[in-house]
């Protein structure tokens, strides 16, 4: 098996005539937490959305572990395959706001993954414990606040285990305790031996718990020097 | 002493207005005014074919011939046949005539003229049937139509009760016969005149010689106008007398002998009986409120109950074709979306009663729908157009951000509509939906010009029955009331119930 978790090669992104990612290229090795730093507007989020088979991009290659998608459409099932090894947490978090956490959860490992009920709501429940919301598994997501809300995200997003995590601005609704916390959680998570890319322009944060920082600028992507 | 003094000024001038017994060189503005339902057609009052504008007919003749011996000019109102009595009671008009039935409750409570054209009430059937069916009582099972509202209305209702036939009431006196021609109905019992009129345009059945009873056709004027009434009524005997009044009737084709012992006895002073062949007691006479409310009110539950399955069936189909409708404009191709575009622009932008029309009648030629199908399929048909603009708003209104998350989590679309966004959309999609019913409830008296019996037509027929609205108007609303309100609160409860959940 390859070290290398995420490939991305010349990666170009248009939104009608606004070129927004302007061939990006970079690798991110297993194990590691990588960090995209850059001001708002700059393309991060579409880096992320890119490799999450989100975003349609035209040109250049997206490869993660062993499948790589080239520019253009792909067929459902082709961007089923891929969105199996990513998981992502959004800005905005997302939740199915008629759930509750705990269902918000267990949802796909039961519909898409097959795993039974009982046991995927165990696994749930340890998912919520261990990111310190357990108390909190039977509120709905208007009843959270910003930083269990973005908790129950994580774990909604590593339930049907991901080998590869993307996580989008997660610092945005939290204050400086919690970011703290955050950070800790983070590296727990690489020690568990997973793979994180997380966009951010919180350089604070960003020095407490990247093992690489990349810079995003006008679409492109550079190496920190 | 002022104040005791004012008073009874006040109730001099209040006993006056009410009993102006008013002649006709009383009446306002120099005009007679008379009115009439050019949809009830020749030979009473009709659109002249070659000049629209222009109203022929034997009652529009009489009408002049009583305006001419008044000294007046006629100006015509247009009133609907079920409700002349009330509208010539509000004073609408001066008189009301056009074919109006002579019958002991209008004698009571109108002040109606002398009978001026004796009617049989005759039964029509299909030409095969003429041999089998010879009276009501060989119709057991079988469904007879007939105009609301009328004599012939009642017999239907007493040959419900006595020989089991099924009695269907229409709004006019034409798709009765159509109706006939086709099979929806076995025979039709209405006035000869109309039944004769019929006949020359709509071929395909018989009119049985025996008549089932005999009435009159009167004109109607308020109570209160007794003074003009009489006037009336003689120039009524006059034209009887002079031959005018024959000379108009042998115009329009329908003369014959009834109408020369009518005029005899009339002019006698014999007292004519408003309706023979019957016993008087099996018709609608005059009745107290009381009494009329307790023996209306079993068919006005029987109606309300058509009017509640009715709209409860319409609208579980509404719903699932709306759905289908939405979820086709939402996820669909190019060619489906326009076709299901089309689909709901052409349904709300259409009115549901030409639909209804349409369903029913339009169509019958190619596929035969019973009245309550029909009902339904247009209610629903309807209705879906309306659920499904609902459904797609609801649908949309999901975040797109949470449909992202599900599919990155490996969910299908279909799951994605089923597990978060379908959930999520109906209940945004409740209180809209409940307004819908709500107001479906109500667009189901539509259907009753597809004979449909329900509560708002019953209503109309116990309101034309007794003269009066006040009764069946406050029945009619704490029934729609009874219906609607638990509907209401079941959708408070639900809406309160998915607010509150933790699980």
């Amino acid at each position: 098996m390859s070290s290398v978790a995420l490939r991305l090669r010349d990666v170009e992104l248009s939104r009608g005539a606004r070129r927004v990612l302007a061939g990006v290229s970079f690798e991110v090795r297993r194990g590691e937490l990588v960090t995209l730093m850059g001001p708002s507007g700059a393309g991060k989020t579409s880096v992320l959305r890119v490799v999450a088979g989100l975003d349609v991009f035209q040109s250049g290659s997206v490869a993660v572990e062993e499948l790589t998608l080239s520019g253009g459409a792909h067929a459902p099932a082709v961007l089923r395959s891929l969105q199996r090894k990513v998981g992502m947490v959004f800005q905005f978090h997302h939740l199915f706001e008629h759930l509750s956490a705990i269902k918000n959860v267990w949802l796909a490992p039961v519909h898409a993954h097959g795993v039974p009920l009982r046991q995927a709501e165990r696994r749930a429940r340890e998912l919520l414990a261990a990111l310190g919301v357990g108390e909190r598994a039977s509120a709905l997501p208007r009843e959270l606040s910003g930083g269990e809300a973005q908790r129950v995200a994580i774990a909604r997003a590593l339930a049907v285990d991901p080998p590869l995590l993307l996580l989008d601005e997660p610092t945005a609704s939290l204050d400086a305790s919690r970011r703290a916390e955050l950070g800790d959680l983070l590296r727990s998570l690489l020690d568990e031996g997973r793979t994180l890319v997380v966009a951010t322009h919180d350089a604070e944060f960003v020095r407490g718990c990247a093992t690489r920082v990349l810079r995003v600028s006008e679409g492109r992507v550079f190496e920190e020097s | 002493m002022n104040c005791v003094r004012a008073v009874a000024n006040l109730l001099a001038l209040l006993a006056m207005g009410a009993a102006p017994s008013k002649s006709a060189s009383s009446l306002p503005s120099g005009e007679f005014r008379w009115a009439g339902d050019p949809e009830g057609g020749a030979p009473f009052v009709e659109a002249d074919p070659s000049n629209p504008e222009r109203l022929i007919g034997f009652d529009v003749e009489i009408a002049e011939l009583i305006a001419r011996s008044l000294g007046l000019k006629t100006r015509f109102v247009n009133i609907t046949f079920t409700s002349i009595d009330q509208s010539i009671e509000r004073g609408d008009a001066d008189i009301g005539l056009g074919g109006i039935e002579d019958t002991p409750a209008r004698r009571a409570a109108m002040a109606t003229t002398v009978p001026y054209y004796r009617f049989r009430e005759v039964l029509s059937v299909r030409d095969a049937d003429a041999m089998r069916f010879r009276a009501l009582e060989d119709l057991r099972g079988r469904r007879v139509g007939t105009l609301g509202g009328t004599i012939a209305y009642d017999i239907l209702l007493r040959g419900e009760r006595e020989f089991g036939i099924r009695a269907v009431s229409y709004d006019d006196d034409v798709h009765p016969y159509s109706d006939l021609a086709i099979g929806r109905l076995d025979a039709v019992l209405l006035d000869h005149v109309l039944a004769e009129r019929r006949q020359r345009s709509i071929p395909g059945f018989t009119i049985l010689p025996q008549s089932i009873a005999v009435s009159h056709y009167v004109g109607v004027l308020a109570p209160r106008n007794r003074a003009l009434r009489d006037e009336v009524n003689e120039i009524l005997r006059g034209a009887m007398r002079d031959g005018t009044l024959e000379k108009i009737f042998r115009k329009w084709g329908v003369w014959n002998d009834d109408q020369a012992a009518l005029y005899a006895s009339v002019l006698a002073g014999e007292t004519v009986p408003p309706v023979s062949g019957l016993e008087a007691a099996d018709l609608a006479s005059p009745l107290s409120g009381w009494e009329a409310t307790r023996r209306y009110l079993p068919s006005l539950v029987r109606a309300a109950a058509v009017t509640i399955v009715l709209s409860c069936l319409a609208m579980g189909l509404a719903v699932a074709l709306g759905i289908s409708i939405a979820s086709g404009r939402v996820y669909g191709g190019k060619l489906v979306r326009g076709l299901l575009t089309g689909y709901v622009e052409l349904m709300r932008g259409t009115p549901l009663l030409l639909q209804l029309f349409v369903l029913y009648y339009g169509i019958a030629e190619v596929i035969r729908l019973p009245a309550f199908a029909a009902a339904l399929l247009g209610l629903a048909l309807n209705y879906a157009a309306y659920e499904s603009e609902i459904y797609r708003g609801a649908l949309e209104a999901v975040p797109a951000g949470q449909l992202e998350a599900a599919r990155l989590l490996g969910l299908r679309e279909r799951q994605v509509l089923t597990l978060v966004r379908g959930p999520q959309a109906f209940r945004l999609a409740l209180a809209p939906m409940t307004n819908d019913f709500v107001a479906l409830l109500k667009d189901s008296s539509l259907v009753s010009v597809l004979t449909v019996m329900e509560l708002t037509k019953q209503t109309q027929i116990f309101a034309t029955n007794i003269g009066s609205w006040v009764i069946p108007g406050l029945l009619c609303a704490a029934l729609y009331l009874a219906m609607s309100l638990p509907l209401a609160a079941l959708a408070r409860r639900l809406e309160r119930r998915w607010k509150a959940a933790t699980a």
